[in-house]
């Protein structure tokens, strides 16, 4: 079994990747992923894995130079955050469009302006349609375990597509908690060896990668973008359940804590879970029948699933860390669109929380579940959007 | 907070190793068998500036994410915190105050105008770590402090992690003067 160890998110990460010794790494640190790759180097600098460490000059290079060394025919790592990801965005969707299984560490942060370093989900958010996989993690446990099975869903013959797993920056990146680190050997057996597709290095082999496609077959490389998508629920579960083997811990499409019989449900991603299941404790107790879900893959949404978890509920409540200026929560959307899958029709409302880092505290969570039980008792949303800790 | 948890928060003034010290004490305590947090609070980091870092100790895994507002016990590395700042912020009914000062705990409970059901220690860290350490650096000192006056951790383990903290990239000399630093701490501090 794993050694327990008090660690930072940022260096949980770094360990994971240590073990998981890519083949390449190219990387242009950036609050609040910085610590990932100054540590992960000094595992370069002193023979502690074999990578080949690119610095260049952007994260658009990062991303390019990833690119070219996944095509080639590499197992291939990278980290970044906010602005880092945003300038990679041209770079994202030539990953996914040339089915390259690159995974990232994306340690979630606020997009400027106003220039902040605190995390937000404004920078996952702004991926979605990239067409690479995301996992989301509550802590650093999470992000070190779902990296560790991101390189087995990326790279799965079924798939083939970059993955991203997502953590709070500063809240877990730079916070220290005790966490479980698996044996070394232990993560190197289940990844096992890398075996490249198509490498543009197999010379006897010659293959072209992103070649011009007009219209008479753009629209079918796009839907088969989407089918590999598809085949990524099922492999995510069965890599959890490998995964369970090797450390007792079990993992999901997504996450519920005390739903069942829940007539009020939050819906939230990543650290502010937490707080809440602490928060759902205290309701319980007082026989306030709330729950919880959790989604761990974002991307692609368990539609069905979710539907199907939270069609016991009156009352939803989604909270989103990430805004879409004029519309809902980018989180809201997906739950909305989930629940036309099975009719169960719920009452739902939407609060904006913690952008740019502000604290989500227990007492958000309490105004939120008190809201969801004056809903519930009348019939009637009031606000459907609001926010939640913010000056008006 | 559910009474399985102990919620800390440190005062102190940037490049005293206050973190660092959050994180000894969250090593120290994760030996022991609890789950732990240590996490600053984040701003620009300035060398002087008032700062806070905070640790939860549980015996149940630690699920909340938020600093800590109504903390059991209160570390001051810097006693001219207490009349810029109120340290005192939310702390609980039956809180533990650990203060570096040379003063008495008496004169300390009286000037901070504490509650009688909340303890005060104090301990002159700073004397402590210019006999021991040759420097100002009290962060040792008060976790020697800090473990006797909470009982959270016991010495031996504590003194393995600060050991450890400073890994191998530190002359023993200055190891063992922060292990003598630790150890003083723990039996100089005075209950009052």
């Amino acid at each position: 079994m794993g050694k327990r160890i008090a660690i930072t998110g940022n260096f949980a990460i770094a360990e994971a990747m240590r073990q998981i010794n890519p083949d390449v790494c190219a990387a242009y640190p950036i609050t609040p992923s910085t610590q990932i790759m100054e540590k992960f180097s000094t595992f370069v600098a002193d023979g502690k894995v074999d990578t080949e460490l690119v610095t260049v000059e952007s994260e658009h290079s990062a991303m390019s130079a990833c690119i070219g060394a996944s095509a080639a025919g590499g197992r291939v790592m990278t980290a970044t955050s906010s602005q880092g990801l945003a300038l990679m965005w041209e770079m994202l969707h030539i990953a996914s469009g040339m089915r390259l299984p690159v995974v990232m560490t994306l340690v979630n942060r606020a997009l400027s302006a106003p220039i902040n370093i605190h995390g937000d989900h404004s920078d996952g958010m702004g991926a979605r349609d990239c067409g690479w996989i995301q996992l989301w993690s509550e802590n650093a446990q999470e992000a070190y375990d779902n990296l560790i099975q991101a390189i087995r869903i990326a790279e799965h013959d079924d798939i083939r597509l970059p993955a991203m797993v997502c953590m709070d920056g500063f809240i877990i990146s730079h916070s220290i908690e005790s966490m479980e680190m698996l044996p070394d050997d232990v993560v190197r057996d289940f990844i096992g060896e890398f075996k490249p597709k198509h490498p543009l290095l197999d010379i006897e082999n010659p293959v072209t990668y992103g070649p011009l496609v007009l219209p008479d077959y753009f629209m079918e490389f796009k839907r088969q973008q989407h089918e590999a998508m598809l085949h990524v629920k099922d492999v995510v579960l069965e890599v959890a359940k490998e995964f369970q083997k090797i450390s007792g811990r079990s993992y999901g499409l997504f996450e519920t804590y005390r739903l069942e019989d829940a007539e009020l449900a939050i819906v939230v991603l990543n650290s502010a879970a937490g707080t809440c299941k602490d928060v759902i404790d205290e309701y319980r107790d007082k026989g306030v029948r709330v729950g919880l879900l959790k989604p761990r893959l974002f991307r692609p949404f368990p539609y069905e699933e979710v539907a199907e978890a939270l069609s016991g509920a009156k009352v939803i409540a989604v909270l989103d860390r990430a805004e879409s200026f004029g519309g809902f929560g980018p989180m809201f959307m997906e739950i909305s669109a989930a629940m036309l899958t099975n009719g169960s029709k719920p009452l739902m409302i939407n609060k904006i929380y913690g952008l740019g880092g502000r604290d989500f505290m227990p007492e958000h969570a309490a105004v939120v579940i008190d809201e969801m039980k004056e809903v519930a008792e009348t019939g009637k949303v009031k606000i459907l959007k609001d926010y939640l800790g913010v000056r008006e | 907070m559910a009474a399985d948890t102990i919620e800390i928060r440190w005062h102190g003034r940037g490049g005293q190793g206050t973190v660092t010290a959050a994180k000894v004490l969250a090593d120290a305590c994760l030996s022991g068998g609890k789950h732990v947090q240590a996490f600053p609070e984040y701003g620009p980091e300035r060398a002087g500036a008032p700062l806070r870092a905070y640790n939860r100790i549980s015996t149940k895994p630690l699920r909340i994410h938020c600093p800590v507002t109504n903390p059991n016990i209160i570390a001051v590395v810097d006693a001219t915190l207490i009349d810029s700042i109120n340290v005192a912020e939310g702390a609980a009914d039956d809180a533990i105050f650990v203060i570096n000062t040379s003063k008495d705990p008496k004169e300390i409970r009286e000037k901070m105008k504490l509650k009688e059901t909340q303890k005060v220690f104090t301990v002159d860290a700073t004397k402590i770590a210019l006999e021991t350490i040759g420097r100002p650096l009290p962060n040792s000192c008060m976790l020697g402090a800090l473990a006797k006056a909470s009982g959270i951790v016991d010495l031996d383990t504590l003194l393995e992690d600060v050991k450890g903290s400073f890994g191998s990239k530190f002359s023993e000399k200055i190891i063992n003067a922060n292990l003598e630093a630790t150890r003083r701490g723990y039996e100089e501090v005075k209950e009052g």
